[in-house]
């Protein structure tokens, strides 16, 4: 089994209406997975489903992480297993601060991990790891101590993302449009990061609108989006083309997309 | 913030019932019977064996007390059973000022709720009252050779009782309100504290108020003149054990700062919430001076408490801070008054509530600017936060202004945590509860971070512990 096994997944808001209709997808370690599709087409839902936002519904189907399905497990849980989605837009936490907030989250992330035992960073060693990591991305030293993305411009916002991936260390990491708004200087930051963290024991799912980020990043597969499945999968080429020809060869007949996300 | 971070994680699990919430035997040297009287009035004032200035005080106090309605604005005063408490309790014959010398359960309660050791690490005095008397109290040397006086107010009486009469009452009469004139007929124990022009106490003096007995009424009285260009931080703590019938906590809190001085009184009241908590608080700062409330309220049934500052001296600046945490069964209205009387007068009130399992919390405040106090400045921020659909939250903002030359700012803030946010950080690996807490210490970190570590560490675990909803 794949490090992450999406089966037949269907996902429906809180009204009953379905966004994700079916999803199969393996990503492995060493992998860079893309999933292009048009706005509209279901990417975000599928994002936020995988990671447990709780107005998604998976009415079916099955997410193995490692072997264990995480359909019934909280977004806590499922990010002390090892999934980390970077938002598209992420949350501001006014009076926490960036160290602060990556401290807590790094201790969670431990103590679940020594079986429910503290096991907290000890506080040289998380500096020090922070300031490596900050440089790493380009991220500035006063960062740290400002609040949780309070007041930070999009690519603040962006490389603040990468950086709490960086410090995690996740299993999968699914990165939900962010290469959106980002200018060259940021989205190869954030392609580095992503990089940096694919190995032996790591896989990135990257969901994006546009071929953009995948000229800093080249992906192993390519998946077609479109209206909550799967059309087309293909190497890297498959983003060239898209590119190129568009979505509208993958968009079946009397669908309509471009709606709302 | 960063550093606290660790100690709040570590706060979790702990609960209000097995830290403060216990209570050991009664074993005291006079024990009061229950109700109010003119002759228990009589029986405190010949215990503490007081001059008859002080005895007609209290008598006329108690007059004024049967006198005045209970009030029927804040909270609902009504269960209180006025003759079902027990107003005066003297645990122990004489104070000590060594732990070793106290009796062992009452030395067991300090080493549990760690003043001593607290006071081994960054106090520069304690004073511990438990039940009516102050049963240990200590300055440092130093200190005491600068001139500091840091006494129990009844040592205070019997010390400097020029001091004393000429201030008490002063601040707030007798008569101010139901429960200062209750306060005035009954009280026992508080802190006596005069700082000489020019002395800086850098560390703080703390006392720490527990109630033990059922039923208990506590009625501290405390008395602060920080002198010309002098500083000191006083800090207050307080806590009791859990019982199914109420108690009633009625401070009385009388500060003096006077020209160039500083005075912060921080207050972090944990009372189990079985305790009204009705208390009243008012400061003077005279030409430059400095005032600053920090008041968190996160325990009690009913806290109704608005520390005021009167600003009477050209310059002078006053600041409240002010936190309160409504949970189940609880009621905190709380809030600031700052009047300000004379010109290029300044202040700040910061309220921050929280409310949560159908507790309610709000600000009740007072800005007040006299006519001939031009070039007043102020500003009045209230943030509420309500962490479910239960709860509740109440601002009262009064604002009186008769002057023209002013600069008053207001601002009100009602938000709620949101699904998002919450989800956002359990996406990093924080449980709901953890989540939730680091939102709620975000909201009060404008005030934690004018707190010494220790106690921002305190309130954090308090906020912790209220989060997980076994508080009382």
């Amino acid at each position: 089994m794949a490090l992450l096994e999406i089966k037949n997944l269907h996902v429906s808001l809180e009204d009953g209406t379905e966004i994700v209709k079916g999803v199969d997808l393996s990503v492995d370690t060493d992998q860079v997975h893309a999933i292009m599709g048009p706005n509209g087409s279901g990417k975000s839902t599928l994002a936020y489903a995988l990671m447990g936002h709780p107005a998604y519904e998976i009415t079916e189907g099955q997410i193995f992480l490692d072997g264990t399905d995480l359909v019934e497990l909280g977004a806590d849980e499922r990010a002390q297993k090892g999934l980390f989605l970077a938002f598209q837009y992420p949350y501001a936490v006014p009076g926490v601060t960036v160290a602060a907030f990556l401290r807590s989250a790094v201790n969670a992330i431990r103590k679940a991990r020594n079986g429910g035992v503290d096991d907290p960073v000890p506080v040289k060693e998380f500096r020090l790891e922070l300031q490596t990591a900050m440089e790493k991305l380009g991220v500035s030293r006063d960062m740290a101590s400002r609040y949780l993305n309070e007041g930070f411009s999009g690519g603040e916002k962006k490389r603040i993302e990468i950086l709490q991936m960086a410090m995690l260390r996740p299993r999968i990491a699914v990165l939900d449009e962010t290469d959106s708004g980002l200018d060259i200087d940021a989205l190869r930051v954030v392609a580095g990061g992503v990089k940096g963290l694919v190995g032996p024991e790591t896989g990135a799912l990257v969901i994006t609108h546009y071929q953009r980020i995948l000229n800093y990043i080249t992906p192993d597969f390519v998946h077609v989006f479109v209206d909550g499945r799967i059309v087309a999968e293909g190497g890297p080429e498959l983003a060239h083309k898209l590119e190129a020809d568009g979505y509208e060869a993958f968009i079946p007949a009397g669908v309509t997309v471009g709606g709302e996300e | 913030m960063a550093v606290t971070e660790t100690e709040v994680v570590q706060g979790i699990g702990s609960d209000y019932e097995v830290k403060y919430g216990f209570h050991v035997a009664e074993d005291y040297f006079f024990k009061s019977g229950r109700g109010l009287s003119h002759e228990l009035v009589d029986a405190i004032s010949s215990h503490k064996d007081e001059p008859d200035w002080m005895r007609k005080f209290r008598h006329e106090s108690l007059d004024y007390f049967y006198a005045r309605p209970l009030p029927t604005w804040g909270g609902d005063l009504t269960g209180i059973d006025f003759d079902n408490i027990y107003y005066y309790i003297r645990p122990t014959e004489k104070q000590a000022n060594s732990w070793e010398d106290l009796p062992a359960d009452i030395k067991d309660t300090w080493d549990k709720l760690g003043i001593p050791e607290a006071e081994k690490k960054y106090l520069a005095g304690v004073g511990a009252q438990y039940e009516s008397e102050v049963v240990y109290h200590k300055l440092k040397g130093e200190l005491e050779r600068q001139g500091v006086l840091f006494l129990d107010m009844d040592s205070g009486l019997r010390e400097h009782e020029d001091i004393v009469r000429e201030h008490i009452g002063t601040i707030i009469p007798q008569n101010d309100n139901k429960f200062a004139a209750l306060n005035s007929a009954v009280w026992s124990g508080g802190s006596f504290i005069y700082v000489p022009p020019g002395v800086k106490v850098d560390l703080p003096l703390q006392a720490y108020f527990r109630i033990n007995a059922e039923n208990m009424g506590q009625f501290e009285r405390t008395l602060i003149i920080v002198d010309e260009d002098a500083y000191v931080h006083y800090v207050e703590g307080c806590t009791a054990p859990i019982y199914t019938s109420d108690s009633l906590h009625s401070a009385v809190v009388e500060i003096v700062v006077k020209k160039g001085g500083r005075c912060r009184y921080t207050t972090i009241q944990n009372w189990s919430s079985n305790v009204y908590n009705l208390v009243t608080k008012r400061a003077v700062a005279h030409e430059n001076a400095t005032m600053e409330w920090v008041d968190g309220n996160l325990g009690s049934k009913l806290t109704m408490k608005y520390p005021a500052i009167w600003l009477m001296g050209e310059g002078a600046h006053g600041e409240v801070l002010s936190i309160a945490f409504g949970g189940a069964g609880q009621h905190q209205d709380a809030g600031g008054k700052c009047v300000h009387v004379a010109p290029n007068t300044t202040s700040v009130i910061t309220s921050k509530s929280i409310s949560k399992n159908g507790g309610r919390a709000g600000y009740r405040g007072l800005l007040e600017v006299a006519k001939g106090a031009h070039g007043a400045k102020s500003k009045v921020v209230c943030d509420a936060l309500i962490l479910d659909e239960e709860s509740r939250s109440d601002t009262y903002p009064y604002i009186r202004i008769d002057e023209n030359d002013v600069d008053i700012g207001h601002e009100a803030t009602v938000s709620k945590i949101g699904e998002e946010q919450l989800f956002y950080l359990m996406s990093r690996g924080l449980s709901e509860a953890e989540a939730s807490a680091m939102i709620v210490s975000g909201f009060v970190e404008p005030i934690t971070k004018e707190l010494p570590l220790e106690y921002a560490v305190e309130l954090n675990r308090l906020i912790q512990l209220q989060m997980e909803g076994s508080v009382g």
